[in-house]
């Protein structure tokens, strides 16, 4: 993966740098018009951002139990880029609610679990940065209650929201927004998978050079 | 194995519980802490002497979760401060079941300040406590025991970390955010002019639910976690 | 468990070495000290030997068993920290009855109350270690060590703060444990009381093995010119 992450970056860059001619010339949506078309990028951010609870999570996992050291790397690179795709999704997520509803937010459920999940990946980036040595153990215990939880989040938040008059109905995936929708999502996807594997491979360099830095004046 | 488990368990909380009732300590001030909450809210949020419907269940939860994580930390403190959390540690025993030893303990010091706070928050907001007293007392004590399971195990996964204090209420609160939602949704249900049963005994489900995943994946990653 | 295997063993802190290539072996019936300056690494190692640190590399055997985190492994050793790890808030009879029921052993009351008597505190055992002086709580806390009958007992500075009596007693009770049969891992800065009390001394300055030799006397002289 790592001979790839040159070139998806550069044609990534590319896709996304033609991105707003491709999406301009995408039909307008009945309802919302020219604002739904925030859609085609907040969409595959949030993808990656699940995608990114997930690998942290799976990864969390094989380190607290099967002590892979690798793991590790891996996990904290997907907190790292979680909080960048959540945040991506967050703001774009309120910009279109502004320009559709009015309001800048909604107490939907899935932006809100989105927020807590942003909240989560945060708390574990600020856990490995302020707790001191040995932080990746802890951080990895914490990474499975927040992702374990998703779930409950959604399923929680969705059921609170019911009881609530709604004002408005976040619409469900439309099936024929086609290419600008599968452009969008492969330029982001190789953008993440790049940039995880980037910082995945920085943060098991770090751990090397650490290792062989103790090793140094061994007799 | 279950035996000792249990024995272990047993044993642990009633050395917390023991070291509590000769010092009170952590009792009352979380006792206080608690109700202090639930003054500082009514007075932000009550105006011209009403409060907002619902407002009640919220601060009432908000109270519970705010010195449930005052007391979490209370009590691994002074594990630390002897350095005792150390023996425990050391000693032959199962590990998980000194992490349930310590939960059952917060637990029953919690279930003891909201027995104080119920009746306060009742007074001030008139609500009915004692319309349905069996689920409102399972409610409590399903949403108190899921937020001190998760917090038992990042209280003593923190205990030897610098910025103890301020991390634990960052890795708590968005994890135990299912917990809050179904405690308050549930007491509002039953605090409701026309309290809605069926509502309240859905989330009590909810949360017994919730409380059975995280204490089983609390129970497994207790040692992994603990060891250095 | 007649010998203890100490293999290469290193710990680090991030980038800090606390210790590296750590060598030795010792059998039963020996009294090891491990001698050093402030921050050589005595404690670390102590807890590396007590499974409460996993080293970074290498390995500690225990007669036929690799320290993989078991019961069974920490069922053969007692520590004696610096700190002590009794509950202030307990009494010594209910420190020492706590303990014994979290190592599982059966008839405690019976063993709590020999535990005492070698301690010499029959008559204390219902006070409140708060009020006990430090030679005092080293007695409880030692006899808490040797509850389960370790066969590898560690030791943490363990002759600070003591008079001359407690001191003795420390040394008579450490020689009887070392006629039964146990191995025993000190870390101590009190050459004098060392002398002639150790089988077997190594040197750590800055986490490293300096020296280390088998000959139990003139102690000061062989630190001095270890170390500096």
């Amino acid at each position: 993966m790592r001979t790839l992450t040159t070139p998806f970056i550069v044609l990534s860059a590319g896709m996304l740098f033609v991105s707003p001619w491709i999406i301009n010339a995408a039909p307008y949506e009945s309802t919302m018009g020219l604002v739904q078309k925030v859609f085609y990028f907040h969409f595959p951010a949030a993808i990656m951002f699940l995608l990114a609870a997930l690998i942290c999570g799976v990864n969390s996992f094989r380190f607290l139990f099967f002590r892979k050291q690798s793991a590790d790397g891996w996990a904290l690179a997907a907190a790292e880029l979680g909080l960048l795709f959540g945040a991506l999704t967050l703001v774009t997520g309120p910009l279109w609610a502004r320009k559709a509803w009015g309001v800048w937010w909604v107490w939907d459920p899935r932006l809100t679990s989105s927020l807590l999940l942003w909240m989560i990946f945060g708390a574990y980036v600020l856990l490995r940065q302020y707790g001191g040595p040995g932080s990746e153990r802890l951080s990895a215990g914490m990474a499975l209650f927040g992702m374990l939880n998703v779930p409950f989040i959604y399923y929680s938040v969705n059921v609170w929201r019911t009881l609530h008059p709604q004002t408005s109905v976040v619409p469900t995936l439309p099936t024929d927004m086609g290419i600008p929708l599968w452009f969008c999502f492969a330029a982001f996807s190789m953008l993440f998978t790049a940039l995880l594997t980037l910082r995945a491979t920085l943060e098991h360099q770090r751990v090397r050079v650490e290792a062989l830095y103790l090793l140094e004046d061994e007799v | 194995m279950i035996g000792s488990f249990l024995r272990v368990a047993w044993h642990v909380m009633r050395k917390d519980l023991t070291v509590e009732v000769r010092s009170r300590e952590v009792l009352f001030t979380t006792l206080f802490f608690a109700v202090s909450v639930v003054l500082v809210f009514s007075f932000a949020i009550v105006r011209e002497g009403r409060a907002p419907d619902d407002v009640a269940a919220g601060i009432l939860w908000v109270a519970i979760s705010f010195a449930g994580t005052l007391a979490m930390g209370r009590t691994f403190e002074r594990e630390r401060y002897n350095d005792t959390l150390r023996a425990l540690i050391l000693a032959p025993a199962d590990r998980p079941a000194i992490y349930m030893g310590k939960l059952l303990g917060l637990l029953l010091l919690m279930l003891l300040v909201e027995a104080v706070l119920l009746p306060l928050v009742a007074l001030l907001f008139s609500a009915p406590i004692l319309a349905f007293p069996v689920h409102l007392t399972l409610l409590l004590t399903a949403g108190t025991f899921g937020f001190c399971a998760v917090g038992t195990l990042f209280a003593a996964m923190l205990v030897r970390v610098r910025s103890r204090d301020t991390l634990l209420p960052v890795l708590l609160y968005p994890i135990t955010i299912p917990v809050m939602i179904a405690g308050v949704r549930g007491t509002a249900a039953l605090f409701q002019a026309a309290p809605d049963e069926p509502m309240a005994r859905f989330w009590i489900g909810l949360l017994v639910f919730w409380d059975a995943v995280f204490v089983t994946l609390a129970l497994w990653t207790f040692e992994p976690v603990m060891t250095e | 468990m007649h010998r203890l295997v100490v293999k290469d063993v290193a710990r680090h802190y991030g980038r800090r070495k606390a210790l590296s290539q750590i060598t030795f072996s010792c059998d039963a019936g020996d009294i090891v000290g491990l001698l050093g300056p402030n921050g050589a690494g005595k404690s670390t190692l102590l807890n590396i030997l007590a499974t409460l640190l996993t080293p970074s590399r290498g390995s500690v055997q225990y007669g036929d068993q690799q320290a993989v985190d078991g019961a069974v492994v920490r069922g053969l050793i007692g520590m004696l920290g610096h700190d002590l790890f009794l509950y202030p808030e307990l009494t010594a009879r209910e420190n020492l009855t706590f303990f014994a029921h979290l190592y599982g052993l059966p008839n405690a009351a019976r063993v709590v109350d020999a535990a005492l008597a070698r301690a010499g505190l029959t008559e204390r055992g219902d006070d409140l270690v708060s009020g006990f002086s430090r030679g005092m709580r080293q007695r409880v806390a030692l006899e808490r060590a040797l509850l389960h009958d370790p066969r590898l007992i560690l030791l943490d500075e363990p002759f600070t703060g003591l008079d001359q009596t407690s001191t003795a007693a420390l040394v008579d009770r450490l020689k009887e444990r070392q006629r039964a049969g146990c191995l025993i891992v000190m870390a101590t800065h009190d050459l004098d009381v060392a002398d002639g009390l150790l089988t077997r001394a190594i040197y750590l300055k800055n986490g490293r093995m300096v020296a280390s030799d088998t000959d139990p006397s003139g102690l000061a002289d062989r630190y001095r010119q270890a170390i500096t």
